[in-house]
């Protein structure tokens, strides 16, 4: 399992040299979009329109921050459960998306479409998001602020560190992990 | 009667709010330790050392654990030689939820069921608490805190089953229950078992078998070598911290047994993630 340190947008040559297992250290501009968020992305690309932000080469983060202390660009910002986008993250792939960090398991169209448009999906440690929210070194709100919480932010990161969970060969950490260690009797 | 006073409830449930918010029960953080000490898989062991190293510079630096700081969850026993003077007790542990969630600037997590509304500006902040009420005697009141986070909570389950189910049956169940969750309730989980009541206290009990520390023994020995045979079984299925794949996937198994109906075995697990944020206090 290898290490690398990858700054955004990512291009197909920097996610076709990642396996899963491989750890990164992601570095530059990076969208936080959640839910709420993922619902109105998807519809304005099927509508043909444009995203708040250039879709091209991005990482989103699924993450819901608490609010900032006075003087901190953002509070605590650990992955949440990233099943709950398995029905956008297709979507966000084919117009162009390269990665998502979240946490927990991916269904079998979401790692198809790793395969065909050569995204990653990368797993932060979920709770930990007071030593997460401390590489988010500056954060702006830049659509649907009405959300709370799940608004898009753009947040640049330094040395951000993620696990590859599903690489662009059809490869789950997850479930690699869990046959080398189950015990059966 | 001993009369206590509203405003010193309300102050006491915001100070547990933010303090649970911010810092790691001591008998999680130890058990999180022993974990990355005997864990196998170096992935899992470098996952546990982040979330260790997450709860020192949380309780160094007043941050949040967690960006999920969860609903306010409480059990309560209110003696019944006590009068709250100035309002009613839920109201009290209310409003100390709503400053203890705003004091410590941890996120309004409660919405509206269908409009998925934030309720902040009608309801209040993280409100409703979820509170359990119990009256016991004596002039006290007694409050188990936990903030309980969605990611685990989202794949708990509860099911009756037939009494010829058994212990093998229960044994069985919980160990699907944790199969199917895989890395989601973030790893390393206790989990609560509750067995018999009804549906809906099979459940409650479950919840409450989180409030136990962790490294605590079950009173009855029936039910304290059923915990380890769950853990033990639970361990063997190679989950481990986050679902990455390791010897560790539980730190715990708590289990609350009740009487039941002579037709039925009802069966509850719900599931905490590492960051077990839990107190009480008696007022």
């Amino acid at each position: 399992m290898a290490q690398y340190t990858l700054t955004t947008p990512l291009t197909s040559e920097d996610t076709r040299q990642l396996k899963a297992g491989d750890t990164v250290l992601l570095n530059g501009t990076i969208f936080t979009a959640r839910d709420a968020a993922h619902k109105r992305l998807v519809e304005l690309l099927e509508k043909g329109e444009e995203l708040p932000f250039d879709i091209e080469g991005s990482v989103i983060y699924f993450v819901g921050p608490t609010p900032p202390k006075p003087g901190d660009p953002i509070g605590s910002a650990g992955p949440t459960t990233s099943y709950r986008m398995d029905s956008y993250s297709p979507t966000m792939l084919r117009y162009g998306s390269k990665g998502m960090i979240g946490k927990g398991k991916r269904n079998q169209v979401v790692k198809d479409a790793c395969k065909e448009y050569d995204g990653i999906y990368f797993g932060a440690t979920g709770g930990a998001g007071a030593l997460l929210g401390k590489k988010i070194t500056s954060a702006e709100v830049i659509a649907y602020p009405e959300l709370g919480p799940e608004a898009v932010r753009k947040i640049t990161v330094k040395d951000f560190p993620v696990t590859v969970i599903n690489d662009t060969y059809g490869n789950d950490l997850y479930q690699m992990g869990r046959e080398q260690f189950e015990v059966k009797d | 009667m001993r009369e206590i006073e509203f405003d010193e409830v309300v102050k006491a449930v915001r100070d547990i709010i933010v303090h649970c918010g911010t810092d790691l029960p001591q008998d999680t953080y130890d058990a999180l330790k022993e974990a990355m000490e005997t864990e196998k898989s170096p992935v899992s062991k470098e996952v546990i050392r982040q979330i260790l190293e997450n709860a020192d510079i949380a309780k160094d630096e007043k941050r949040p654990l967690c960006q999920d700081t969860g609903l306010a969850v409480f059990f309560v026993k209110v003696g019944d030689e006590v009068k709250i003077k100035g309002g009613l007790l839920k109201d009290a542990i209310n409003k100390g939820t709503e400053q203890g969630y705003t004091d410590a600037y941890l996120r309004a997590s409660t919405c509206e069921p269908f409009s998925r509304a934030n309720l902040k500006d009608t309801v209040g902040y993280n409100l409703p608490a979820i509170i359990h009420f119990d009256i016991v005697a004596g002039d006290k009141i007694d409050i188990e805190y936990a903030a309980k986070g969605g990611g685990s909570e989202n794949v708990s389950r509860a099911r009756v089953f037939p009494p010829a189910a058994g212990k093998e049956g229960i044994v069985n169940y919980v160990k699907e229950v944790i199969s199917d969750a895989g890395g989601n309730p973030c790893p390393p989980i206790t989990v609560g078992v509750g067995i018999g009541g009804t549906f809906e206290k099979a459940c409650i009990s479950s919840k409450h078998a989180l409030f136990r520390d962790i490294g605590s023994v079950n009173e009855d020995p029936e039910m304290a070598e059923l915990e380890t045979t769950i853990l033990e079984e639970i361990n063997k299925l190679g989950i481990g911290a986050m679902g990455m794949g390791g010897t560790k996937t539980a730190l715990a198994v708590h289990i609350e047994s009740n009487p039941c109906h002579i037709a039925s075995l009802p069966v509850s697990v719900n599931v905490q993630c590492h960051s077990s944020r839990h107190t009480h206090i008696t007022i």
